[in-house]
């Protein structure tokens, strides 16, 4: 056995001359690794990372998408909102509007009341003051002609007479009036 | 060297200081095993080297088959370790280098070639094994002519036969009365010795490494007898810092053996100026 390791070693004396089976098996090593790597492994995981790749870069546009979505959504909401103040500027100017005119509308309508009740109150008046007018007259009549029957000491019942004096004198009284109205 | 290789073959071994017996320094023989199988006169055998080789095939090809055989977009561990690994070479090396491009068709190839190289490496620290079968000429070597030929065939397509010269001998006439000299020694350098320095770099890293790390194991336990119990403390931690420096290492010279693979390749693929 020594012998034979001698001499072993006396062949591998130059460790850069390569054995010819070593590199048969080198070689036959490398090509199982190469052979399944290059067979089917990379491919099967080259495969894998493009999936990936397309999985992450759609998910990317995905969320583009959504942001793009999310940005038209907020646009359309800040009309949405603008308009809608818009719309209750546009409301409050109308009531604004709406209230003056009925303001307005209110104050003519007192007004004309107002007259109206003024004017009605001179017709009351104007009727209160004839009725009262033509009452006197009667009573003034009635007193003066009681008056004026104790006076004479004869009664002037004589309805017929009677009221053609007192007439007559209530026109010269009228008659004065008017006169003194006139010199007035 | 040891004058008497079975000495140190059998790495365990009863030799210590003052036992009156000599240190059993690593050398060319720690390079060498028994045959497991067959003759090693004739070239029909299978050593543990070769056991390695293809232990570290089969351990590949199992992870990436763990790994990618049903791969999820949504990635579990094991897939993210190996996805992890894969876009390192892709990007970190391929895409760098040649291009995304026309990088992609090599993927496969420069992946299969990191990781094989990394394996090979990384059975040195692995106990049990703790050989590193890149420190075998023959595995580097075998990677590097597989390399070269595509190298070759790949710039004579690109090129033809005048281009491959030019390419090859890095012609440029700006050079003037240099050029010939010049060409010489790009042609010496690319097409004549490129092969072997790229096998080479990755062999001799390898095995220096490994005769560190054995330099070391077998003193600590040389030395453990009398004082130089002191020392072997001193050679065990070189060991386990030495250990760790090899894993840097190991993949520090993957990481190079496919850059270097991937420069060829962009050169062959470059236009000549």
């Amino acid at each position: 056995m020594s012998s034979m390791l001698i001499l072993a070693a006396e062949e591998m004396e130059n460790p850069l001359v390569p054995p010819i089976p070593e590199l048969v098996i080198g070689l036959i090593a490398f090509v199982i690794v190469f052979g399944f790597l290059a067979w089917k492994l990379l491919p099967n995981i080259n495969k894998v990372l493009e999936q990936r790749r397309e999985a992450i870069e759609g998910g990317i546009e995905k969320a583009e998408a959504a942001q793009t979505e999310a940005q038209s959504v907020l646009e359309q909401y800040k009309a949405q909102l603008a308009e809608a103040r818009h719309e209750a500027a546009r409301l409050r100017q109308e009531a604004q509007e709406q209230g003056a005119t009925l303001i307005a509308e209110m104050r003519a309508e007192g007004q004309r009341q107002r007259e109206e009740i003024v004017a009605a109150g001179h017709t009351q008046i104007a009727a209160d003051r004839k009725a009262a007018a033509s009452a006197l007259r009667q009573d003034v009549g009635k007193l003066a002609t009681d008056l004026a029957g104790k006076l004479v000491g004869e009664s002037l019942e004589d309805h017929a007479r009677q009221s053609r004096v007192i007439d007559r004198f209530l026109d010269e009284l009228d008659e004065k009036a008017t006169k003194a109205e006139a010199a007035r | 060297m040891s004058a008497d290789p079975t000495q140190v073959l059998a790495f365990e071994t009863d030799c210590h200081i003052f036992d009156g017996c000599g240190f059993p320094a690593p050398g060319l023989h720690s390079f060498l095993f028994e045959p497991l199988w067959g003759d090693g006169d004739s070239n029909v055998y299978f050593n543990k080297t070769m056991l390695l080789a293809l232990l570290g095939s089969i351990i590949i090809v199992g992870f990436f088959w763990a790994a990618f055989r049903k791969p999820k977009v949504v990635p579990g561990k094991l897939q993210m370790v190996a996805e992890t690994g894969y876009d390192f070479i892709r990007r970190g090396v391929v895409y760098e280098t040649i291009g995304k491009k026309e990088g992609e068709k090599y993927v496969p190839l420069i992946v299969s070639l990191f990781f094989f190289v990394w394996m090979m490496n990384l059975w040195s620290v692995i106990p049990l094994a703790q050989f590193p079968v890149t420190s075998i000429i023959a595995y580097p070597l075998v990677l590097a002519l597989i390399v070269y030929i595509l190298w070759v065939s790949l710039t004579f397509k690109r090129h033809g036969f005048v281009g491959f010269f030019k390419n090859v001998t890095g012609y440029d006439k700006s050079l003037g009365a240099v050029l010939p000299l010049a060409m010489l020694i790009e042609f010496f350098s690319n097409l004549l010795v490129r092969p072997f320095t790229h096998a080479v770099r990755l062999f001799a890293n390898m095995f220096a490494g490994h005769t560190l790390l054995l330099l070391f194991t077998i003193a600590s336990w040389y030395l453990l007898n009398g004082i130089g119990i002191a020392y072997a403390g001193v050679s065990f931690v070189m060991t386990i810092v030495m250990t760790a420096f090899e894993l840097f290492i190991q993949a520090l010279q993957a990481y190079v053996f496919v850059l270097l693979t991937c420069t060829y390749i962009q050169g062959a693929l470059a236009e000549h100026h």
